[in-house]
């Protein structure tokens, strides 16, 4: 017990004194996150108002299968984006392997099929009056894909912030793909706030873990209180 | 302005709309009235390519709708249209009136002085930029009106406008129906299950019941000459008693009732079957005692079933042989002094009583 409140003091020792080490590591894993939620939030979004509302064959039996991957487990996406960028893999000869670039693709991949369910929801939520006002004042397709986007913009913000707390809270993908190397250069290390947690625990480093998860615990409270600012605006 | 040749809709197994032909004039207010699920919605969405039909055809000043592309673009852009429910886009007032000038590239300044003109005959000027969804729910159908009226249509569909609003808005969404139709020359079709709605606004009614027009004329010949049976009904046309034409001649007929005799203006022939259709504000109720002239009306002795209040009037039932039902003053009913069970004598003109065909349709 003592140990765990002795850690706490460190932690916040830790935080306080912004240490080199610990806050590296926050910023990689922010940076990592949000560029795959933004590459994300790029595909999800018009993929998700494509399929809602596409008339296709096929159409409910995608839209089942994007809800069942709403709990793809990340090591097995990590496994997927390994095999393909692996040296044996297709991907293989761009050299991604190990690198910030894989974790961005793996947690991308992982994020997907939520961000885009999600979206798909917030769009088909929009009251079909709204639906029907903006066909009668002669929208465009392309005016009322936009318009429709604009009534549901706090729905897939919400959908962006869930993406992004999935994204920086994952671990195995990371660790797969990213391989939590610690190399001089910050762009070519690889330590994200979860592999460093799960690397300090099993090295005993109590104090620098519950450091880094009050400061992922902290980060995804602030995107959360962020959004839920810009929805009450 | 609005052609309608024999158009169809049905949803699954239902048939909503059966072949409805009718042509609503430019410049015209044209009502649809009719009972909740007789279609009206569906017409209107129909018209305002919102759904498509099964048969028919639909133009609007001489060109189908049934079109793709700009063609059809250029169509819906001649209409606007206001729905039952107040919906607002999440924005600003001045942005939701915006919306369909923005879709239509009209510029900056412009879209300020539109919006300011309709924003003043709607009499929100001042709410630009309160948001359109705290408003309350007449001022957003307003609002609503305005979004649509801003790009000057020619068409204007509204579909029951009125339905889930406070009598105070309803008045002011009427008068601005007026209003548009009388000072832009707008064609406005509306749809109501408010008959009296339809009489106070339109020029013409049309009264679609299960999928058909029903009956198509001037307020006043539907409320006052209805075609049908069901239609008579729907107008709130009180006593519908059946029998059999047995004397006829110089305009008024003897009409047998289970062995009581109406005298009525009709056209039918001898032996034809009717609806006599009678007013309950038309019918009066007199002491068997028998004052007042009852020369050449219809008197028909009964017993007081009921006197039930409605607003400020009493509705009295009286079994003749078959029941009527007459509305009265309280004042009428107190110096008549009548009550429950007591014999009476109910008297009205044979004008008052309108003849339809027994037969439905």
């Amino acid at each position: 017990m003592y140990e765990i409140i002795e850690g706490f003091i460190e932690a916040g020792r830790l935080i306080i004194t912004l240490d080199p080490d610990v806050m590296t590591i926050a910023a990689r894993s922010v940076i990592v996150s949000f560029v795959a939620t933004i590459a994300a939030t790029l595909i999800s979004v018009p993929l998700g108002a494509a399929i809602n509302f596409g008339t296709f064959p096929g159409r409910k039996g995608l839209i089942n299968l994007i809800q069942t991957l709403y709990s793809l487990p990340t090591v097995i996406v990590g496994l997927l984006i390994f095999l393909l960028i692996s040296r044996v893999g297709p991907f293989g000869f761009m050299r991604l392997l190990f690198t910030p670039t894989a974790m961005i693709i793996a947690q991308t991949v992982l994020v997907l099929p939520i961000m885009t369910g999600l979206t798909i929801s917030a769009l088909s939520g929009v009251d079909p009056v709204i639906r029907d006002t903006l066909h009668s004042l002669g929208a465009t397709r392309l005016q009322f894909l936009i318009n429709v986007m604009k009534e549901a913009r706090f729905a897939i913000l919400a959908t962006v912030a869930v993406g992004f707390g999935r994204a920086i809270s994952e671990v195995g993908a990371a660790i797969l793909v990213g391989g939590n190397i610690m190399a001089s250069s910050f762009m070519r290390s690889t330590r994200v706030l979860t592999t460093a947690i799960s690397l300090e625990t099993s090295m005993g480093n109590i104090p620098k873990s519950i450091a880094l998860g009050i400061i992922l615990l902290t980060i995804a409270l602030g995107v959360n209180l962020a959004i839920t600012m810009v929805q009450h605006r | 302005m609005i052609d309608l040749k024999s158009v169809s809709k049905r949803f699954d197994d239902t048939v909503v709309l059966r072949r409805v032909t009718a042509r609503v004039e430019r410049g015209e207010i044209f009502a649809v009235i009719g009972p909740s699920g007789s279609g009206k919605s569906t017409l209107l969405r129909l018209i305002n390519l919102l759904d498509t039909p099964e048969g028919g055809e639909i133009r609007i000043g001489g060109s189908s709708i049934h079109t793709k592309g700009d063609q059809r673009l250029r169509i819906r852009r001649m209409m606007g249209m206001v729905f039952q429910k107040p919906a607002a886009f999440s924005a600003t007032v001045y942005e939701n009136v915006a919306v369909g000038l923005r879709f239509r590239g009209v510029s900056e300044g412009t879209i300020r002085e539109k919006v300011g003109d309709a924003l003043d005959v709607i009499g929100l000027a001042g709410y630009e930029e309160r948001k359109a969804r705290t408003l309350s729910g007449g001022e957003m159908q307003r609002v609503a009106l305005a979004r649509a009226m801003v790009t000057e249509p020619e068409v204007l569909l509204m579909d029951e406008p009125t339905a889930n609003l406070d009598p105070v808005s309803v008045g002011m969404i009427e008068e601005l129906v007026l209003q548009i139709n009388r000072d832009l020359g707008t064609t406005i079709m509306i749809s109501t299950h408010d008959m009296y709605q339809g009489q106070r606004l339109a020029h013409r009614i049309g009264v679609l019941m299960d999928g058909v027009f029903a009956q198509v004329g001037t307020p006043r010949e539907v409320f006052t000459l209805p075609t049908s049976r069901e239609v008579a009904r729907f107008i709130g046309i009180e006593n519908i008693i059946e029998g059999v034409v047995v004397a006829a001649g110089s305009g008024i007929a003897v009409i047998d009732i289970g062995g009581t005799s109406i005298r009525a203006v009709s056209p039918f022939g001898v032996g034809e079957e009717v609806c006599l259709c009678i007013r309950s504000e038309d019918l009066r109720i007199l002491r068997p005692s028998g004052e007042g002239d009852l020369h050449g009306k219809n008197s028909l002795p009964g017993t007081v079933l009921s006197i039930a209040p409605r607003g400020p009037f009493s509705r009295v039932t009286v079994d003749c042989g078959f029941v009527l039902t007459s509305i009265l003053s309280w004042k009428t009913v107190d110096s008549l002094g009548i009550e429950e069970g007591e014999q009476v004598v109910v008297s009205f003109v044979p004008e008052a009583v309108h003849a339809v065909r027994a037969a439905r349709g």
